[in-house]
């Protein structure tokens, strides 16, 4: 027992357990965050106002959302399968949630000295960090197709079909536009990987991988677009089509999460991607102790992309998505493998 | 009895239940369902194995891959809830042979599985400390492209037969 609370008043535990709980509720921040700028966005691009009425400028937005979404009723098809309806939102959101957990986001900190040894900023320093991120992320493609089976609607299943088959379709570019990095750094540590962006050429050109493999940033955008369900690859929700897709059936909190969950995914691709091509926390004029400012710098520029992307292209056909992925973006993402490969082995970059 | 055994017993428990599962499920999508949960189970066993990078994979490929296949099929099919076989409703003496037989191999089996582990010296001893060098990624690189070189390259070419094989069978045939 005394052990156990030797462990709880650690300051490495502390740390620890405040770092865990700031990104939990920062995620959330993140999501009502996202919501909020999307509308904005959208309007700024259509000529309108967007939400203005709740609070300055309409920031109370969001959690006017929310509080409407808490007292809404809970609906439930009657042949729905009662055990997965109620399971997919909460699988859907534990998965984008716990996909952050190895994600750095600042250097090693002492924290002002309150730490015996610098820690790094991120919930868990694991070795194959850019693995755990790649397979929780594909466990969220369940949350989708249960939800899409479960509610027993025919809107439903198809969206839930098609966000199957589409998942699978980019996680192989995905995964291998993942590989050209890990193998230009020689390492599967996300932390590691952000060090060896360090750096510039001719003192002002940032060493980043997006530099020396932009191909491969040019594919992990592309395919983490379409990880995340985003227009234009948003064929689960297509609502024109399918009504809404796999959470047609949905109200409520148990919608509020599919929402959470899309918007959570979308901040943790591009974190992921900051940190893989854009070099993370690494930048010039602000010390390296509050690096945190860069990374959230360069997430926002990243999430702006996607915000920019949804209200300016239009969607794809299905079966122009599906030749887009397997006959265009794996065959280049394999042979920018290859070739990253030959000029790791050849020219040691 | 250390955490490690704590958690050794709780993801093989796990992996039991989910696989036990599988099999007494009547709903195709649950008995899917179960057998990602199993495989949950056995990548918590491989990071108490300090192998973190076939825990990972085993859940990419395994978990996220495959199993997405599987759960796609049984919704595009729209497998339907299975129903007890006839013989199952019916009288046990009724019974066909087949199914004796099979209960007889089975019962065989667990009493050799029984005879064996009970011969078996220091199993409570727990895992030996020395475990071979494989939980590296780079070192499981170099293994599997050195020293099992053609095991990998025939696997892969196996792998490449089967799928040529699936797109002959599936493809139609134009007349």
């Amino acid at each position: 027992m005394a052990g156990l609370l030797d462990w709880l008043t650690a300051p490495q535990t502390i740390f620890f357990l405040s770092v865990t709980m700031v990104v939990f509720l920062a995620l959330q921040l993140s999501a009502a965050v996202m919501v909020y700028a999307e509308r904005k966005v959208a309007a700024f691009m259509q000529q309108r106002y967007g939400p203005y009425l709740v609070g300055p400028r309409g920031v109370l937005q969001p959690i006017a959302d929310i509080v409407k979404l808490v007292f809404k009723e809970e609906l439930k098809p009657k042949a729905a399968d009662t055990l997965l309806f109620a399971a997919a939102p909460v699988l859907s959101a534990t998965a984008a949630i716990a996909a952050f957990a190895p994600v750095p986001f600042g250097a090693a900190t002492t924290f002002f000295g309150f730490l015996d040894e610098p820690m790094p900023l991120m919930v868990a320093d694991i070795n194959v960090a850019v693995l755990v991120i790649f397979a929780i992320t594909s466990m969220g493609v369940y949350g989708i197709v249960l939800a899409g089976w479960s509610s027993n609607s025919k809107y439903s299943l198809l969206g839930g079909l098609r966000s199957s088959a589409q998942m699978i379709s980019y996680e192989l570019a995905y995964g291998m536009s993942l590989a050209t990095v890990v193998m230009l750094a020689g390492s599967l540590s996300l932390r590691e990987i952000v060090d060896a962006q360090q750096g510039y050429w001719l003192g002002f050109i940032p060493k980043w991988y997006a530099f020396i493999n932009p191909i491969s940033f040019l594919i992990f955008t592309t395919a983490g677009i379409a990880e995340t369900n985003r227009a234009p690859f948003d064929f689960p929700e297509a609502e024109q089509e399918l009504v809404a897709g796999y959470h047609t059936e949905y109200s409520s909190m148990r919608f509020a999460l599919f929402f959470l969950a899309e918007y959570i995914n979308m901040v943790t691709v591009a974190a992921v991607a900051t940190n893989l091509f854009l070099g993370g926390w690494h930048g010039p004029f602000i010390p390296e102790a509050y690096g945190w400012i860069w990374f959230l710098l360069k997430l926002s520029v990243l999430c702006f992309g996607y915000l920019w992307l949804r209200w300016t292209l239009p969607r794809f056909r299905y079966d122009q998505l599906m030749g887009f992925g397997w006959k265009l973006l794996l065959p280049a993402a394999t042979i920018n493998l290859l070739v990253s490969a030959a000029g790791v082995l050849y020219f040691g970059l | 009895m250390g955490f490690d055994s704590f958690l050794f017993f709780v993801f093989a428990g796990v992996a039991v239940l989910g696989s036990l599962l599988v099999i007494g499920q009547r709903n195709p999508i649950y008995s899917v369902l179960a057998l990602i949960v199993a495989f949950f189970g056995l990548s918590g066993l491989y990071v108490l194995l300090e192998a973190p990078f076939v825990a990972v994979v085993q859940i990419i490929i395994y978990a996220g891959a495959i199993m997405v296949l599987f759960l796609f099929t049984v919704m595009l099919l729209n497998v339907p809830r299975e129903d007890a076989a006839e013989w199952d409703r019916a009288h046990p003496y009724y019974r066909p042979w087949a199914l004796r037989v099979g209960t007889a191999l089975a019962v065989v089996m667990a009493l050799q599985l029984g005879w064996a582990l009970s011969r078996t010296p220091g199993l409570g001893a727990g895992v030996a400390d020395e475990r071979p060098a494989v939980s590296s990624v780079a070192e499981l690189g170099r293994v599997l492209f050195t020293d099992y070189m053609f095991a990998f390259e025939v696997t892969s070419i196996l792998i490449i037969i089967a799928m040529v094989g699936a797109v002959a069978l599936a493809r139609k045939r134009e007349s």
